[in-house]
Order: C-alpha cells, then sequence, then structure tokens
C-alpha cells in the first residue's frame, strides 16, 4: 500500500479539478446556449453571438479546456508521486 | 508495412508508416485528376476512388492479424495518443457526421447545432470522468468493468444487453450508409451495396480484432479528414469568400439572413408533391427561437447525445488500447482536436452552401431564377436523376421560389462539389471520404458487440474454462452474424439514417452512463443499484421511444423520440442511488479496487490477460 495521505490528497486535488472542468463544460454547454436568442443580437465579427456560440465558440473552448485538463491532471499525478513512469 | 509483426519498431515508425500513407493517398488523388484531364469518365474515377481505398483498408486489416487475447481485445495496449486520437475520431465520426451533418444543419439551423455542441462535449465527460478510470482497471470491454466492479453475472449481462441494443441501432445505419455510398459509386443496386459495404467493414477486422480496426482507423481518418476539408478550402478559395472558411463566414450568415427575407421564408409554405426525404427550406438559419420551450429542445438534445458520447462502448473501449492512463487521457484531447477539425468545418460548408444557392447575386444561385435556366444546370440534372433534388413550379410562374426546390440534406456535401463547379476527382474523393467514415464507425461498433458477446457472455458467462484459440473464434464468428444481421436490417431501409443515430446515444446513456460514473465515481454504489440504474433506465427510456414513436403518446414538455434519455438517465440514477442506499455497501474487497482504479500508476486491476 502506498502512502495513504499522499493517495488522499491526490484524489482531493482530482476531484476539484473535475468539478472545475465539469463548471466549464456545463456553462458552454447548457448555459450559453439557454440564452441564445438574447445572445443573438450582439454581433461578434460578423456573426450573431449565439449562433457562433453554437457553430464555433463552444467548441473551441472544448478542445481548449480538455488539453488544459489533460496537463493539470498529470501535475496532481506527479506531485502526489502517483503519475506512471514516463 | 513489413515492420507490423516487430512490435516496439512498428509503433516507432508510426508517424513514417502514416506519413508516407498520406503522401501515397496524395499522389493518388492527383493521379485520378489526370485521368480526368485524360478524359477518363466520372463513372471510372469514382470507382477506382472506392475501390483503392477498400483494398487499402484490406491489406491493413491483413497484416494486422493476430492470434494473441490482448491484440484482439485491446490492440496489445501500446496504440500511441495522438494515434488513438485519430483512430477514435474515425471511430467517432459516422456515415450520418460526413455526409448528413452538414445538411442538417443547412435545413436545421441553429437549432441543429445542439448535435454539434453535444458530439464535441461529450468528450470532456469521457475524460474527466471515465477513460483514464477504465484505462487503470484494465478491462477488455464497457461489461467487463461493470461486470467486475458490480460483481456476479447479472450486471455483465445487462451490460451486454445495453451496449448490444444501442450498438446495433447505431450499425445498421452505418453500414446503410456504405451500402448507399458503394451503390452509388460503383453503380450497384443498393440491397447488393449493403454487403458489399459490409465484406469491406469485415475484411479490416475479422482477422486482427482491435488491433486491424485500429490501424485502419487511423487510415481511414486520413482519407476523410482530406476528404471533408479540401472541397470547403477549394470552393471557398475559387467562389472567393475567403482563405480560411471557418475564420470567415459571419458575414455570409448575416447575408442570409438577409435573403431569408427576400425570398419570403417563413411567408411561403413548402409546396405539396415532393418525394419522400426531400425538403425545402422552412426554417431560418441563425435565429434561435426566443423561447423556453426553444431552449428547453436544444440543451435536452445536448445532454443526450454528450452522456451518450460518454457511455457508448465503442468509444469507451477505444481508450483501453493506450500504453498508460495518462496516454488515455491525452488521447480523449487528441480525439476531440481531430473530430473538432471535421465539426467546425460543417457550419461553415453549410452556410456557403446556402449562400452559394440563394444568391441570386452569384452565379451558382437558383432560387428567384427562371425554372428553365435551372433545369439546364448538371448538378440539378443528376441529383434530380436520383431522386435528391426535385423542382415544382406550384404557382406556375416560371421562376423558382424557395418553397418550390427541394433536395435531400445529404447532397450539401455530395454535391458541393459540382455546385461550385470543382472538377469530378473531388466528388471521387468526397465519396471515398463518406466510405472511409462510414466503414470506421462501423468496424468499431460491430467490434464493440462481438467483444462484449465473445468476452463476457461466452468466455466470463457460458464456458470460462474456454481456450484462447477457441475465444477468438467464437469473436470472429460472432462478428460474421453479428454484421451479417446488421446488413440484413439495413437492407430493409427501415427509419432514416438520423433518427436511428440518435437513438444509439439515448440507449446507450439511459442504461450505461450512471452505472459507469457512479461505479468509479461512488464507493457505495453496489450490485443491487446498478441492475437497478441499468436495467430501470433503459426500460423506462425504450419504453417512451415506444410511446412517442409508435405507441400515439404526446411528447412530455418537448422530450420527443430524439431525446428520450432524459426520460431514461434521472430512472437511472435514482433508482441507483435509492436502491444502493437500501441494500448493504459493497465488501471490503470491491471497495479497495475503486480505489486502486483512481490512482494513475501501479498495474491494472484486471490483468493483461484475463
Amino acid at each position: 500500500m502506498m502512502d495513504t495521505s499522499k493517495r488522499e490528497e491526490h484524489w482531493r486535488r482530482t476531484k476539484s479539478l473535475m468539478i472545475v472542468t465539469l463548471t466549464i463544460w456545463f456553462i458552454f454547454s447548457f448555459v450559453v446556449h439557454w440564452f441564445a436568442a438574447g445572445l443573438n443580437s450582439v454581433n461578434f465579427a460578423g456573426w450573431p453571438l449565439g449562433f457562433y456560440m453554437a457553430a464555433q465558440g463552444s467548441e473551441i473552448v472544448f478542445v481548449i479546456t480538455l488539453f488544459w485538463f489533460v496537463k493539470a491532471q498529470d501535475k496532481i499525478d506527479r506531485d502526489c508521486g502517483l503519475a506512471e513512469e514516463d | 508495412m513489413a515492420g507490423k509483426m516487430a512490435g516496439g519498431s512498428f509503433i516507432e515508425n508510426l508517424p513514417k508508416i502514416y506519413g508516407m500513407y498520406t503522401g501515397g493517398f496524395l499522389v493518388f488523388v492527383l493521379l485520378m485528376a489526370i485521368l480526368e484531364q485524360m478524359g477518363v469518365g466520372a463513372d471510372t474515377i469514382g470507382i477506382l476512388f472506392v475501390a483503392f481505398t477498400i483494398v487499402i483498408y484490406a491489406a491493413i486489416g491483413f497484416l494486422s492479424r493476430t492470434m494473441a487475447v490482448d491484440a484482439y481485445y485491446v490492440a496489445g495496449r501500446q496504440v500511441p495518443a495522438v494515434f488513438n486520437g485519430m483512430a477514435t475520431a474515425a471511430d467517432w465520426m459516422s456515415g450520418a457526421s460526413f455526409v448528413a451533418m452538414a445538411g442538417g444543419i443547412y435545413f436545421g439551423g441553429h437549432g441543429y447545432l445542439a448535435f454539434v455542441v453535444g458530439w464535441t462535449g461529450g468528450y470532456i465527460l469521457v475524460a474527466s470522468l471515465m477513460a483514464p478510470y477504465l484505462r487503470k482497471f484494465g478491462c477488455y470491454t464497457v461489461p467487463d468493468f461493470i461486470g467486475t466492479r458490480y460483481g456476479g453475472n447479472l450486471p455483465r449481462f445487462l451490460g451486454v444487453v445495453v451496449l448490444a441494443v444501442a450498438s446495433f441501432t447505431y450499425v445498421t445505419a452505418q453500414i446503410n450508409a456504405t451500402g448507399t455510398i458503394a451503390a452509388r459509386a460503383l453503380q450497384i443496386p443498393f440491397e447488393v451495396g449493403v454487403w458489399f459495404g459490409l465484406l469491406g467493414i469485415l475484411l479490416c477486422s475479422m482477422l486482427g480484432g482491435m488491433r486491424a480496426v485500429t490501424w485502419t482507423q487511423v487510415a481511414q481518418y486520413i482519407v476523410l479528414i482530406i476528404a471533408y476539408l479540401v472541397p470547403v478550402f477549394w470552393m471557398s478559395n475559387k467562389q472567393g469568400f475567403g482563405l480560411i472558411p471557418q475564420f470567415v463566414y459571419g458575414d455570409a450568415v448575416a447575408r442570409i439572413t438577409e435573403l431569408e427575407a427576400l425570398h419570403g421564408l417563413g411567408t411561403l409554405d413548402p409546396v405539396a408533391g415532393a418525394k419522400g426525404g426531400l425538403r425545402a427550406l422552412s426554417v431560418p438559419f441563425a435565429a434561435a427561437g426566443d423561447s423556453a420551450m426553444a431552449s428547453w429542445k436544444f440543451v435536452t438534445l445536448v445532454a443526450c447525445m454528450m452522456m451518450g458520447t460518454a457511455s457508448l462502448p465503442h468509444i469507451l473501449m477505444r481508450y483501453f488500447t493506450t500504453p498508460s492512463v495518462r496516454a488515455a487521457r491525452q488521447s480523449v484531447a487528441w480525439s476531440l482536436m481531430f473530430i473538432f477539425l471535421l465539426y467546425f468545418t460543417a457550419p461553415a460548408l453549410a452556410t456557403f452552401t446556402k449562400l452559394q444557392i440563394l444568391d441570386p447575386e452569384l452565379a451558382t444561385g437558383i432560387i428567384g431564377k427562371s425554372i428553365a435556366d435551372v433545369q439546364a444546370l448538371e448538378w440539378i440534372q443528376k441529383w434530380s436523376n436520383v431522386g435528391f433534388a426535385q423542382i415544382i413550379d406550384a404557382n406556375s410562374d416560371g421562376i423558382l421560389q424557395l418553397n418550390e426546390f427541394f433536395m435531400r440534406g445529404d447532397i450539401v456535401v455530395l454535391a458541393t462539389p459540382e455546385i461550385a463547379g470543382l472538377p469530378y476527382v473531388i466528388s471521387g474523393l468526397v465519396a471515398a471520404g463518406g466510405m472511409a467514415a462510414a466503414m470506421s464507425t462501423a468496424d468499431g461498433l460491430l467490434l464493440a458487440i462481438a467483444n462484449a458477446l465473445s468476452h463476457d457472455l461466452y468466455y466470463k458467462i457460458i464456458d470460462p474454462e474456454a481456450e484462447t484459440k477457441k475465444r477468438l473464434l467464437v469473436a470472429r464468428i460472432l462478428l460474421l452474424g453479428i454484421g451479417a444481421a446488421g446488413a440484413f436490417v439495413a437492407s430493409l431501409k427501415l427509419t432514416s439514417i438520423l433518427g436511428a443515430v440518435a437513438w444509439a446515444f439515448d440507449f446507450a446513456c439511459s442504461g450505461l452512463f450512471f452505472p459507469i460514473v457512479l461505479g468509479i465515481w461512488w464507493k457505495r454504489a453496489n450490485r443491487q443499484g446498478a441492475i437497478a440504474g441499468m436495467a430501470g433506465g433503459f426500460l423506462a427510456g425504450t419504453w417512451y421511444l415506444y410511446m412517442v414513436r409508435w405507441g400515439g403518446m404526446d411528447p412530455w414538455i418537448g422530450i420527443d423520440h430524439l431525446r428520450f434519455g432524459i426520460i431514461g438517465m434521472p430512472v437511472s440514477l435514482v433508482l441507483m442511488i435509492v436502491v444502493s442506499l437500501m441494500t448493504p455497501e459493497p465488501d471490503a474487497e470491491t471497495q479497495a479496487m475503486v480505489d486502486e482504479i483512481r490512482v494513475p500508476s501501479g498495474d491494472t486491476v484486471l490483468g493483461s490477460s484475463h
């Protein structure tokens, strides 16, 4: 068995990261699109903003979030000494 | 490809091998372009494109043949993150994504974009809640995880049932798509095309299982992404829309909104008499419904597609093939990146196609032009002949109104090269891309079903003593049988492609989402809870689908048959929690196992060959 306090810290930080990631996910999956009609009155580089967010904006946020998440989780693993060998 | 058998060196050489493959494919495209210039007919070029690519995939499938369990089920767990990302993207992007998505956006406008949001954002759930933990677990299939985590044969069996129903619903649509494309490109009847498509699919997967499917899917991704992007870039530059179409179509969206008013969209109802499957424009493109119901419909569809993404076994099992937990996570990010390349292009393609058709100031515009002129256009003639487009001059004024022009959504992808006046070689390329998209998804789905039946049902439940050779033989026979069943159902043409695809996501999320997530994130979840959650969610969702679709029931608050996961998931969640809490907690061994999968380092929970 490995050091339990390290494991606990690892799981606590992993959970926080999951919550932050899913909060971003929730906002750009649901909240933004709930208000699409209102956002459409805003012009974003030619696009109505509500349409833009559904066609491109949310997707760009998802890609960036995911690469960030991978990095952040890897750092947690390494900090706690629970990462796999490279 | 000679190094294929020598594990390590093959993996190290992957970038070189696929670099050469990509170069070779581009040379082939160029060769076809030259043949076209020399006067070779469009039909021959179409046949060459489809036949050549299928032969390549089959060759890769043959070279990747294996008799090892580990290689057959999880490609030996040595697929690097970026390549697994490409394979997943091909696995993911189906005939529907490739052929129908842009058309769906063309007709459905903002409302349809819920699919685009849902089919990308689901990967956040895959990465943060599932993939790394399932990789650490070391299972071969998704029911393998459910069966081991919850213990006993019943949870494993229910997992197999949900997986089989969801994946089978999906795979018939894919075989249907391969049949359609093969039929058109090779000029054979649809019913024959379906079996031909199946043959191609099986050639890729029969001998090498997951290992063969992995390396063909990478090859298929390369073909499909080239085939999707090249026409869009070319069209955009030829028509003067902009160098990088994805970043410049905002003004085109605004122009379409003007044109919709000019052509009387919303005041003209589509005239009667159109053939089945053809539609006239009737929904504004950019406008979003300004009501709570419209917003509700958008977000519920997004939710079903996202949770479905995170529950579809043919996607989850791709992350069992990476060398490490870290690589599994990275691989999810790469998957999304590769999928994004196509998905953020589809709305641009839909926009430009729409502009080209609607704008009377462009040479390509047809709405508001004289019907005699429009009917003289080559692409109108060609696609009218095969029943993909139709003109009905209802008011006999000789001018084509918006409500008098009908077409199938698929045309947006298939005919764009012709609408924009690109050479035929591009249409051949598009056919090859559509074929790659449908074949790669069908391969993944068939393998997911056959593996679950052979590993979980046959080996784990029916005959745990079976030898390796027998297990792999059973796996292959099942693959053949399920493929044949899929092709048979597809040849019956029971449902439209898209209806079936959305249902697969709803089935998967109704039955599997919470049992998987809670199995990792809630130690208290036990066998009784999982049984109740899987069976209850799946049955509730299926019952609702039946009632809304065939039983004559009015949908509750706008939850139509595409969104029945919204009924299944809460039932699954509540049952799982309530029943788990009413029954004893899992034993210490199971709880320790859950602790173990939460830590990346160390050995997998299940042995490498189990």
